[in-house]
């Protein structure tokens, strides 16, 4: 038997925290109830690892066997929910002696975690609570600001114990609708729900028009707006895009003119202006400017990139 | 053909044609919509372009009446139609254009002042007409207006021309514009 197989399962063993052990090897099916019998489970897991690979060798293990093994492990939650809250428990009311934690089972691999924030002499205040979603499959959690807002470090850092990663990066996407931030952020925008006849040829499907073609009216720019609505789909897509209220665009650039001269041309520092687009959906309104005839298409990459890049506040300096 | 001229063409038998030239495509269809349930005894067609010039392999009618419709919320709309205006024949500034501002309503969404079309009109001779098409019974009486008015410079009021009508219209205009 190869040795890179032994070395392959050895490996997964030990990647197997203890309390699931017994579980995903009876689930393997591999090794019978005698042989594991006769292992014994209060060893340290290096040795125990080796004597089930010496188990393994005796049955004449193969490839398929350790993948197999290594496809239950996936299967079997190892991530360790109830771990995770623990920890992340213990993390909070170690630093703040008064705070107040919950768990609520979402979905599938998904808690939602409700945090109210004391300090060391006074009692939670129940009427400013943070929240957060954290799914345990992937490295995102989503958190609302909360009211208290000094306490997010602590948050953040107990959130990337418990979780058993490094360090924790805030992204630049904020909305107010979770499900939009979902699909933004596990890239499930791009999916077409609607059943939609994509056959239809293109003078039928109008965005925001009435297709009411009285014969005495006579679009002459026609060729124009099918390449409108064209380069508009290219970009947005059939779907129905995630729904963001902002844009928000911090410029630290010099100030560029096409006028010769005048004053603010001559100035060396950056000029810092803010532009924030607000909208109750942003993105279908910059879907329907190009159409609407009041930008022209193609839309700026700054706008048009914020699902892919998932980002709605952008910070732009001068290259 | 990249200038449009009033004089191009024959005229159709009883026909009436408007263009009417703005960005704003939705306003304009309505516009167009609402222009055509009109009773009316001409023929009447109406032409939508965004901008000018309009594409020259086309065989189109004569054009009676060309109306460029300034949306006051968008910078866009007028320089769009500032833009266009080169395209345009000065025979054709002989009581055959009009403006049309819309927007004005909702005054904290505009960016466009007043005066800057009313100085657009007054420097092209023509008339110009405020009116908030986003609104059904405004859009109706301008439809309405406008019809009459091609239909005078179509020719088919008896005794009455398109440079008659412009002339009857001028008296009434806002005389400080005088000096502008």
């Amino acid at each position: 038997m190869d040795e890179t197989v032994a070395e392959f399962i050895k490996r997964t063993i030990l990647k197997i925290p203890m309390t699931k052990m017994m579980t995903v090897l009876k689930a393997w099916d591999f090794l019978s109830e005698n042989q594991l019998q006769t292992v014994n489970f209060r060893k340290r897991k290096e040795s125990l690892a080796q004597d089930l690979v010496l188990l393994c060798k005796e049955n004449g293990v193969s490839l398929n066997d350790a993948a197999l093994l290594d496809i239950i492990c996936e299967d079997i939650d190892l991530s360790d929910m109830e771990q995770f809250k623990s920890s992340f428990k213990k993390i909070l009311q170690r630093a703040l002696k008064n705070v107040t934690v919950t768990f609520r089972d979402a979905e599938e691999n998904a808690i939602w975690i409700r945090i109210a924030w004391g300090t060391q002499y006074r009692k939670p205040n129940q009427y400013k609570p943070a929240y957060v979603m954290y799914y345990s499959q992937t490295p995102y959690a989503f958190i609302s600001s909360s009211q208290l807002r000094s306490n997010t470090p602590l948050l953040c850092q107990a959130l990337t114990i418990a979780s058993k990663h490094h360090q924790i990066v805030k992204m630049d996407l904020r909305s107010r609708y979770l499900d939009s931030l979902k699909a933004i952020v596990f890239k499930q925008y791009n999916q077409n729900f609607e059943t939609h006849n994509s056959a239809t040829p293109l003078q039928e499907r109008r965005l925001g028009l009435d297709i009411n073609m009285d014969s005495r009216i006579i679009h002459e720019n026609r060729i124009e707006k099918d390449r409108v609505q064209r380069v508009t789909q290219e970009i947005f897509g059939d779907y129905s895009q995630p729904r963001l209220e902002f844009a928000q665009y911090k410029l630290e650039t010099k100030f560029k003119s096409d006028l010769n001269g005048g004053i603010l041309a001559e100035r060396e520092e950056p000029l810092r202006c803010l532009v924030k687009f607000s909208s109750p959906h942003l993105l279908e309104a910059l879907k329907s400017l190009a159409p609407a005839g009041i930008a022209d298409a193609p839309l700026s990459p700054l706008l048009t990139c914020i699902p892919s890049k998932g980002m709605n506040y952008f910070k732009i300096k001068d290259k | 053909m990249s200038v449009l001229r009033p004089q191009d063409q024959l005229p159709g038998l009883n026909a009436a044609t408007i263009l009417l030239v703005g960005t704003d495509d939705a306003l304009l269809q309505q516009l167009a919509d609402a222009m055509l349930k009109e009773d009316c005894a001409s023929t009447l067609k109406v032409h939508l372009a965004q901008s000018l010039p309009l594409p020259s392999n086309v065989n189109r009618p004569r054009i009676d009446l060309i109306v460029f419709v300034v949306n006051l919320h968008s910078k866009y709309s007028l320089q769009n139609v500032e833009e266009s205006l080169h395209h345009v024949d000065a025979t054709f500034f002989l009581g055959k254009v009009g403006f049309l501002a819309t927007g004005a309503g909702q005054d904290n969404h505009c960016s466009i002042h007043r005066n800057t079309v009313l100085r657009l009109a007054h420097t092209y001779r023509s008339p110009l007409f405020f009116c908030d098409l986003e609104v059904e019974g405004f859009r109706a009486t301008m439809a309405q207006r406008l019809v009459r008015m091609l239909q005078i410079c179509a020719g088919h009021v008896p005794g009455v021309s398109a440079l008659n009508l412009l002339s009857l219209m001028r008296s009434s205009e806002n005389p400080f514009l005088e000096d502008v």
